[in-house]
């Protein structure tokens, strides 16, 4: 077959490029400016899916973002994607497309045995069906909806198109390019105002492309591709197509998808797939323009049944016929274009209106074409099983409920219009509560809640009259207001055809003896007896009777839908649609890629990098790294086929024994300057700091106004009114944040100033017994000794030219020191320490054996300061100052905080000196209890104690002061283990802290 | 997301921002006797309104200054906002 159904010199297609694509395996032809659904149907393709519950063969219903059936499983460039909706993807070469939710096939799926066993699935059937017995939920259950239910394969691979962001800022953005849009765009812009007009089409100028009309003598279309013209020559107006505003967030901000590189048969390296925009506009203009809405009757679903809209379009811009032998089905006149249009291609159909018969420019042209119409007229249900091959028709009785006579027309498509739906997502998502039209039978926007106008169709106002002025008025109100300017606009003449009012007729009746299904929402397999089944079992509210049905909850949003099962609520309700209410709108409008809404941030670039001025030597080392926050940290240097524990137990080893040396420049730093700089100290930490004097470090321990331990570290003293604080690398930012909130919010009074210094400053840590020796080569000229820097001294000296800090501060509980030079010199100062400390046995350490020294010494950090400990309860008494207030203090004499049991750390061993501990174990007295077993803390850090060569564990139990001595077990149930330990000491080594002073 | 007058720097985008809650609370004095009344609600007990609240924002990515502003929780409306020792 080669596009059939393709009109002569219709559309605007570009006829001289011949596309070549693939549809369920067969190969086609098309026209470059089809989409994939005009495509198809040229070449009399009709059946496209099955459906979601039934497997019924379904058939393209619409044109544009309205089609609730077509959506395809699409692989182009070795990219399969799922749900693409066939109506809004452009043609291009060697695109390929499968049916889904169909095994084996499309023309012929096992699953439409779920048609026949129809009555098994109605309303709810999830809630009822599936939930009993529970234990076949994941057998039997859960397996079979997810096969049945198969909406396209989501790509195992890598996706390796480009996605970009992008945020832009105007004054005016307006959402679509129909009469309305286009008219207030224009308006604006003439004013000077920064204007964004996003079309989500290829083509501009929405109904302009379709409708019969002129303005100032030039067609619709001619119009359209004038002012758009216009619009591009001006540098204050940014035009976008393919471009969908899917979403409208707080404080005027609209988020859009642009289709960038979709439509492009070769595309550059940098050209992003799809671009996401986060517009930042003043002010909006709505003008998404209405959307048709179905007639519900039997099985209305068939391949071959859709809307009269869509069959125009496909007629007028793609020059494709949808069928030879149309039924035209309406309440209203604007279907009567569709079939003149039909007509004028040399198609004759019927058209069948359920209004008494009547007169009006359309329906005296359809007259006088000589196209036949059947007035009082519905169809009562369509036959044909993959398409449309007649229809029962019936002649309506006087009330509409039943039919005076019936008959079967032959037909191979029918064309249905229930008149218009406003497509009101956006407004309604801005915060604007809907009213509703009685005259058009349908919610248009009531008060703007930002600063947004809605005109044109998506306000009810169907008349190309009305809505250019609307628009014109609209854009010169919003130029008016932005820039104070008037706009001398000449509106344009308008020649269209006037309209009748419309039939309130959106469901034909079902006459007993005829059997079928009658669909309110396609997508989801909703039908009018699943919504009779949720009011008949108690279901009120239309929330509740769309979760409970799942109507409009599939990813067309129940655009032709929704409104239709208003209608039918209302009419078994007996109650007008007001007062039946409407569900939420919430973004997107259409479905999304993860892809865009990810951008950029993805493997590396998923979040920012820190990296210190000694990595690449890290990496020339064999460091592995770790993560801590956005920095990456050595592990542990790796030697030969040593495993983690190995390596980490070497290099801990080493610094007991000889001396180490420790990248630190994650620590955070924060410099603090001023003359009230050691009272904000004072109320900050929780130990005294007036009295430190120039040249001495101090360690500090700061709290939560709860009580709760929030972060530790040193700060020096380096001059009269400059403190460097040190933070751990995980609280930095909200511990500047912290000092920022007192300073600027509770104690402005303080002449204090805080800024981090953490980038500024690289540091290494150097730390063991033979450091001192280290240190004294390193600084020839500075005396080293420890009378004369002592343990907690600071001193500044030369490092071969380079000015150094250097503190006399351990985390090792080793004789340590920690040396900073500025950023720039990281790498110089640690290879000058590697080359020097090389005679004394100098070696590299990362966090692993960090960790180890902290642990067997009892030094807390991260795991025990986890924001559920006061300092009583990790042995800090000592460091809390019993004269002066601080931050959290009052809340240290909280009653629970002093109770005799308090929870305390503690070391563990386990009793058979070899098995580790995992950290996160529960300690429980008896591992065999009746559960829930009472839990008496859990291990906080774990490590394999060099110094004493067995596992050793910190952990913060219940009553922990009198728990020293006693046997518990660690249970770990995601590891499987229960270990038998003994509670002992936090300080494992060096319980008197000697080391550190040597 | 919202859009925030910073007093320092104008309007930027929300994710400029951390949210530092109610503006109105007071952190009781230093040194002075606190009843256990008095400290519970200075540390937890807070009203969580329904409309107009005068809160705390700090501009974290920006010029690193807490304000106040005056939001409607409701409907994300801001009013108005200020530095910490203007009136709002
Ligand atoms: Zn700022």
């Amino acid at each position: 077959m080669s596009q059939d159904f393709r009109i002569k010199e219709k559309g605007y297609i570009n006829r001289n490029k011949i596309i070549n694509f693939k549809f369920n395996g067969k190969n086609y032809t098309g026209y470059e400016g089809d989409t994939l659904a005009s495509a198809l149907l040229a070449n009399g393709i009709h059946l496209v899916g099955r459906s979601f519950k039934y497997h019924r063969p379904r058939g393209f219903f619409a044109a544009g973002v309205d089609e609730p059936n077509a959506k395809l499983q699409v692989q182009l460039n070795g990219h399969s994607e799922p749900n693409v909706n066939a109506t809004e993807i452009e043609l291009v070469e060697g695109i390929s497309a499968t049916s889904q939710n169909c095994w084996p096939s499309v023309e012929f799926d096992v699953g439409a045995i779920n048609n026949l066993l129809q009555k098994f699935f109605p309303a709810g059937f999830y809630y009822k069906t599936f939930m009993w017995p529970k234990s076949f939920w994941y057998k039997i259950y859960e397996p079979f909806i997810r096969k049945a239910a198969g909406l396209g394969i989501a790509s195992t691979k890598k996706d390796t198109e480009r996605y970009e962001h992008k945020f832009e800022y105007c004054d005016l953005l307006v959402t679509g390019s129909g009469p309305a849009g286009l008219a207030s765009a224009y308006a604006a812009a003439k004013s000077g105002a920064k204007v964004i007009l996003a079309e989500d089409k290829h083509r501009f100028g929405g109904s302009l492309l379709m409708d019969d009309v002129s303005i100032d003598n030039l067609s619709g279309k001619d119009w359209a591709d004038k002012i758009i013209s216009e619009l591009r020559e001006m540098p204050n107006v940014i035009v976008k197509n393919r471009s969908q505003v899917f979403g409208y967030y707080d404080h005027n901000m609209l988020v859009m998808f642009e289709r960038t590189g979709d439509h492009l048969e070769k595309k550059s390296e940098f050209t992003p797939r799809q671009r996401l925009w986060y517009i930042r506009c003043k002010e909006v203009i709505l003008s998404t323009g209405s959307i048709e809405r179905p007639i519900v009757f039997g099985n209305n679903d068939t391949p071959g049944v859709m809307l009269s809209s869509g069959a125009k379009e496909y007629m007028k811009v793609y020059g494709v016929l949808v069928g030879r032998k149309p039924i035209i089905f309406t309440n209203n006149d604007s279907a009567y274009e569709t079939a003149i249009e039909f007509k004028n291609n040399g198609v004759d159909p019927l058209i069948l209106d359920t209004r008494k018969e009547q007169s009006s420019d359309l329906i005296n042209d359809a007259k006088n074409k000589g196209i036949k119409i059947k007035f009082n007229h519905a169809v009562i249900k369509a036959d044909g099983y993959k398409k449309v091959k007649s229809a029962i028709i019936g002649e309506l009785s006087e009330d509409k409920t039943t039919y005076k006579n019936t008959s079967s027309v032959e037909c191979d498509c029918i064309c249905v219009s229930g008149f218009w739906t406003p497509s009101v997502h956006l407004a309604s998502q801005s915060g604007n509560k809907l009213k509703f039209d009685k005259e058009i039978d349908a919610f248009v926007p009531d008060k703007s809640k930002q600063e947004e106008i809605t005109v044109g169709a998506a306000n009810g106002n169907f008349t190309l009259h009305d809505t250019l002025n609307a628009g014109f008025n609209a854009g010169s109100k919003v130029s008016k207001k932005l820039n104070n300017k008037d706009v001398d606009i000449q509106i344009p003449n308008v020649t269209e055809k006037k309209h009748k009012t419309h039939d309130k007729f959106w469901c034909a009746p079902l006459p007993k003896n005829i059997k079928a299904k009658r669909f309110v929402d396609f997508q989801n397999d909703v039908s009018v007896t699943d919504i009779e089944i949720a009011l008949r079992e108690g279901y009120r509210s239309i929330e509740h009777v769309k979760r409970y049905t799942t109507l409009g909850m599939a990813t067309d949003q129940g655009r032709t839908s929704n409104l239709n099962g208003l209608q039918l609520v209302s009419n078994i309700e007996n109650k007008i649609v007001p007062e039946v209410g409407h569900t939420t709108f919430r973004p997107p409008f259409t479905p999304v890629t993860i892809g865009t809404i990810v951008g950029r941030e993805v493997g590396k670039h998923f979040m920012p990098t820190r990296l210190t001025p000694m990595h690449n030597w890290h990496i020339k080392n064999n460091a592995v790294f770790v993560d801590a926050g956005a920095w990456k940290r050595p592990r542990y240097y790796k030697i030969g086929n040593e495993t983690m524990l190995e390596a980490a137990t070497r290099e801990a080893k080493n610094v007991r024994d000889k001396v180490g040396i420790c990248d630190v420049t994650t620590l955070g730093k924060i410099d603090v300057k001023g003359p009230d700089a050691a009272e904000f100290l004072n109320r900050v930490y929780t130990n005294a700091w007036m009295k430190l004097p120039v040249g001495k470090a101090r360690y500090g321990v700061m709290l939560r106004e709860d009580g709760m331990v929030m972060d530790d570290g040193t700060t020096t003293r380096i001059s009269e009114h400059h403190y460097h604080m040190t933070t751990t690398t995980a609280q930095a930012a909200n511990v500047l944040s912290h000092l920022e909130y007192y300073l600027q919010i509770v104690w402005p009074e303080l002449n204090v100033n805080v800024v981090s210094t953490t980038e500024q400053w690289a540091g290494a840590a150097l730390a063991g017994p033979k450091s001192r020796d280290v240190l004294a080569k390193l600084f020839p000229n500075i005396n080293v000794s420890n009378e004369s820097l002592p343990f907690m001294g600071y001193i500044e000296g030369d490092l071969f030219g380079v000015p150094a800090r250097i503190f006399r501060i351990s985390f090792s509980g080793e004789l340590a020191y920690e040396i900073n030079v500025q950023s720039d010199y990281g790498l110089y100062m640690w290879e000058k320490m590697m080359e020097i400390g090389k005679e004394f046995g100098i070696q590299p350490y990362g966090t692993e054996a960090l960790s180890t020294l902290r642990i067997e010494m009892g030094h807390v950090a991260g795991p025990e300061l986890d924001g559920r400990t006061i300092p009583y309860d990790v042995s800090l008494d000592g460091m809390v100052s019993k004269k002066k207030d601080f931050i959290g203090k009052r809340s240290l004499s909280k009653i629970a905080f002093n109770e005799a049991n308090r929870q305390k750390i503690v070391g563990l061993v386990p009793v058979d000196r070899k098995t580790s501990i995992p950290e996160g174990s529960h300690l429980v007295v008896d591992k065999n209890a009746k559960l829930p077993n009472p839990k008496l803390g859990h291990v906080s850090s774990s490590c394999w104690s060099v110094e004493n060569n067995n596992p050793f564990s910190l952990a913060i139990i219940k009553d922990g002061k009198n728990m020293i001595g006693k046997k518990l077990f660690a249970v770990s149930p995601l590891k499987n283990k229960s270990i038998e330990v003994e509670v002992i000491s936090s300080h494992y080594v060096d319980h008197e802290g000697k080391r550190v002073r040597s | 997301m919202l859009y925030i007058k910073c007093p320092f720097c104008g309007m930027r985008s929300q994710n400029e921002f951390a949210y530092g809650g109610d503006a109105s609370v007071k952190r009781p004095e230093l040194n002075k006797d606190v009843s256990d009344k008095e400290w519970d609600d200075f540390v937890y007990n807070r009203k969580s309104l329904r409309g107009k609240h005068i809160e705390l924002w700090h501009h974290v990515s920006g010029c690193r200054q807490w304000f106040k502003a005056q939001r409607d929780t409701a409907t994300h409306e801001i009013f108005k906002t200020a530095m910490m020792n203007e009136e709002i």
